[in-house]
């Protein structure tokens, strides 16, 4: 029976319809599931468990389940044992006892308590103030690794800084719950505790400065040159943009267009380009167009 | 009979050293090393500003930096190193890693005793074939006509200290043994702004802008695929070396990618794809782009301007990406250009890039970026 070598996972559908066609063909064979085989009706993953025969003599064993397939030599008329190593992975299973016939019967392996939390946070970085940006899921997994999806209440804690940022409740649903929120309107670390009886869970959300609000350019003329800064430079929230973020500034005079991408530096960012007549000079960051001046010649 | 053939094999042979040898000096519009002396030592007096010029570049294409010199005027006034160094380049720039593989050759004034002359140099580079155009003043002196050479303007720096404190990102790996989902940093985010396809001369191209919408660095590329009317893909290709890679937060680069032999009568649709991935960067250097002007020249288009760099560090190979709009602000053509020249602390270099003339009429505006290539940065 070569079949009974395979360990490859297979989803617990096919795993069923399995079972059944097995079932089905030992039926034609005379080998019909269920008489005088009683499995329990319901083993938790990791348990051991046994599994009483009757008659007499010897007779092979063999259990097929999830990632398990094994054979032996029994006596009929005691109990089979199954270790705690055959039954670690939940799903479907058949017990098949054959001696002069071949008797048969399915049993269910149920994942055990949860003993720990995978929880996964997207994104690990979202700007300020944005609707639905941040969205987090868990599963449950029991000790051998299993989903467990029994229906449970899963606790969401998220905090910035030192105050809350919400507290969203899930109900899990076939072994998963989810939560999608809106980030807060500060920069900086937006912590997400996920929560299932006394397992928890901690991610971190960087949530940064969005782009620049209001961008405004200040320019001074020196004797060959201008000198163009911005003010300090912000997001609509009035978080500062962080540092290293490009302004472009353009000056555009009769000697042509002059251009400098300048990175902000402590809040602000500034370029000198030579330049002289009158000139006009604008910037912008991204997408974002700040104001345009117009910068006289010098007498 | 038997001596037949090798006898005109050689004779077919000598004949044919001898005319190019002695035909040398009579071609017009002399076109890079086929127009040479293959013989060293041997190479005909130049009794025309052609023969001079030509004689002179063959001189330079060889590496016989002597023999180059010796053509050159005695008002030229430069020494023979700085000479040397001019054609070779310095401080790792793209004119060291090049070759001058041909040239032509043709005249613009000439009188009994001065000529000017127009030469277009083809380099093979690393980054592909570059042209540079320059126009040579020669001079007769005696019955030669010599080269006038000038003297190489080297920028004069003044020992200084530069601070720099612009921002640098590092990354950090962590350990594969972490908790799933507990340290993952997602990828910048970056945004295709424009896109924009047309047919060219050589087949189509795609091209537009591209936005780090990030806060942090991002290293991009730039996918195109064209697809038919059956959904088929035609042709895939990306934006390679016109676009600048490397964008620091809100930065916007221009990009053009090009699908030679392909028109765009059979294209139904153009499927995009941005890709981009976390990359230490560091702020620095920052060059600016002054000047920036579209002129004519030899019935070409071109934006020229000056490259400067504002920083403390030598930048190799400087590297101009344009992107040029119409009057309702969409990109109707990118261009790129390398400059030969590596950019010194606070000193400029000129540029130029090209644009087709069936679309210079089309340009309202333009925006230029540099890429810039520092060897000991990846």
């Amino acid at each position: 029976m070569p079949w009974l070598t395979s360990t490859v996972r297979v989803s617990p559908n096919v795993r069923r319809a399995q079972l059944v066609c097995l079932a089905v063909i030992l039926c034609l064979g005379e080998l019909c599931p269920g008489q005088g085989l009683k499995v329990p009706a319901s083993v938790t993953a990791g348990d051991e468990t046994i599994i009483p025969t009757t008659g007499s003599g010897k007779a092979i064993f063999y259990l097929w389940g999830p990632g398990v397939s094994s054979k032996s030599e029994i006596s009929l008329g005691q109990e089979v044992h199954l270790h705690s190593r055959d039954l670690r992975n939940a799903g479907d299973y058949l017990a098949i006892v054959c001696s002069a016939v071949c008797r048969s019967s399915a049993f269910y392996v149920r994942a055990g308590k949860p003993a720990y939390l995978n929880f996964l946070v997207h994104p690990s970085r979202v700007p300020v103030a944005q609707g639905d940006a941040v969205s987090g899921v868990v599963l449950p997994f029991d000790e051998f690794h299993n989903l467990v999806p029994d229906v449970a209440t899963v606790n969401f804690r998220l905090a910035a800084g030192s105050s809350s940022a919400g507290s969203p409740r899930a109900q899990m649903q076939d072994g998963v719950a989810w939560f999608r929120t809106t980030s807060g309107r500060s920069a900086g670390k937006l912590q997400v505790v996920a929560t299932l009886d006394s397992l928890s869970s901690t991610r971190i959300v960087q949530q940064v400065a969005s782009d620049p609000c209001n961008l405004r350019i200040k320019g001074e003329r020196t004797p060959k040159s201008v000198v163009v800064e911005t003010e300090p430079v912000h997001d609509c929230s009035g978080n500062p943009v962080p540092d290293g973020t490009i302004v472009t500034f353009s000056v555009t005079g009769a000697g042509g267009k002059s251009t400098v991408d300048a990175p902000i530096k402590q809040g602000i960012a500034s370029a000198k380009i030579q330049a002289s007549g009158s000139l006009v000079i604008s910037a912008a960051s991204g997408t974002v167009m700040g104001n345009e001046l117009h910068v006289g010649g010098q007498p | 009979m038997k001596l037949a053939l090798p006898t005109l094999l050689v004779a077919v042979t000598i004949g044919l050293m001898v005319i190019g040898f002695f035909g040398a000096g009579h071609s017009a519009g002399t076109v890079g090393i086929a127009a040479g002396s293959a013989l060293p030592g041997l190479t005909p007096k130049a009794a025309s500003p052609e023969q001079a010029v030509s004689s002179f570049l063959r001189e330079i294409q060889r590496r016989h930096w002597d023999r180059a010199y010796a053509g050159l005027s005695g008002t030229s006034g430069i020494d023979e190193p700085s000479f040397i160094q001019d054609w070779t380049g310095g401080d790792g720039s793209l004119r060291t890693l090049s070759s001058l593989e041909s040239f032509d050759v043709r005249p613009l004034h000439a009188t009994d005793s001065v000529a000017q002359m127009r030469v277009h140099l083809h380099w093979t580079t690393p980054v592909g074939p570059l042209q540079d155009v320059r126009d040579l003043e020669l001079t007769r002196e005696g019955e030669t006509w010599k080269v006038i050479w000038p003297k190489v303007q080297v920028p004069n720096l003044p020992a200084q200290v530069i601070p720099v404190n612009y921002l640098r990102w590092d990354l950090v790996n962590g350990n594969s043994d972490d908790d799933w989902g507990s340290h993952n940093v997602d990828a910048p985010h970056v945004r295709i702004v424009s896109m924009n396809a047309i047919d060219t001369a050589e087949g189509s191209a795609v091209m537009g802008e591209v936005v780090n919408e990030d806060t942090i660095p991002a290293f991009v590329n730039v996918n195109a695929t064209l697809v038919d009317g059956s959904g088929n893909a035609i042709d895939e290709e990306s934006s390679f070396d016109k676009i600048a890679h490397v964008l620091l937060p809100k930065q916007v680069s221009p990009y053009r990618i090009d699908f030679p032999n392909v028109g765009l009568k059979n294209v139904k649709n153009v499927r995009m794809d941005v890709k981009a991935t976390l990359t230490p960067a560091s702020a620095d250097p920052v060059i600016g782009v002054m000047n920036q002007k579209i002129e004519s020249a030899q019935g070409k288009s071109v934006l020229r301007g000056e490259l400067l760099n504002q920083s403390g560090q030598t930048v190799n190979i400087p590297h101009v990406i344009a992107s040029f709009y119409d009057n309702n602000g969409k990109v109707v053509w990118v261009a790129d250009g390398y400059v030969d020249r590596a950019l010194l602390p606070q000193t400029s270099e000129p540029f130029a890039v090209e644009i087709p003339n069936a679309l210079a009429g089309k340009v309202q505006n333009f925006h230029a970026v540099v890429n810039e290539y520092s060897s000991g940065k990846s």
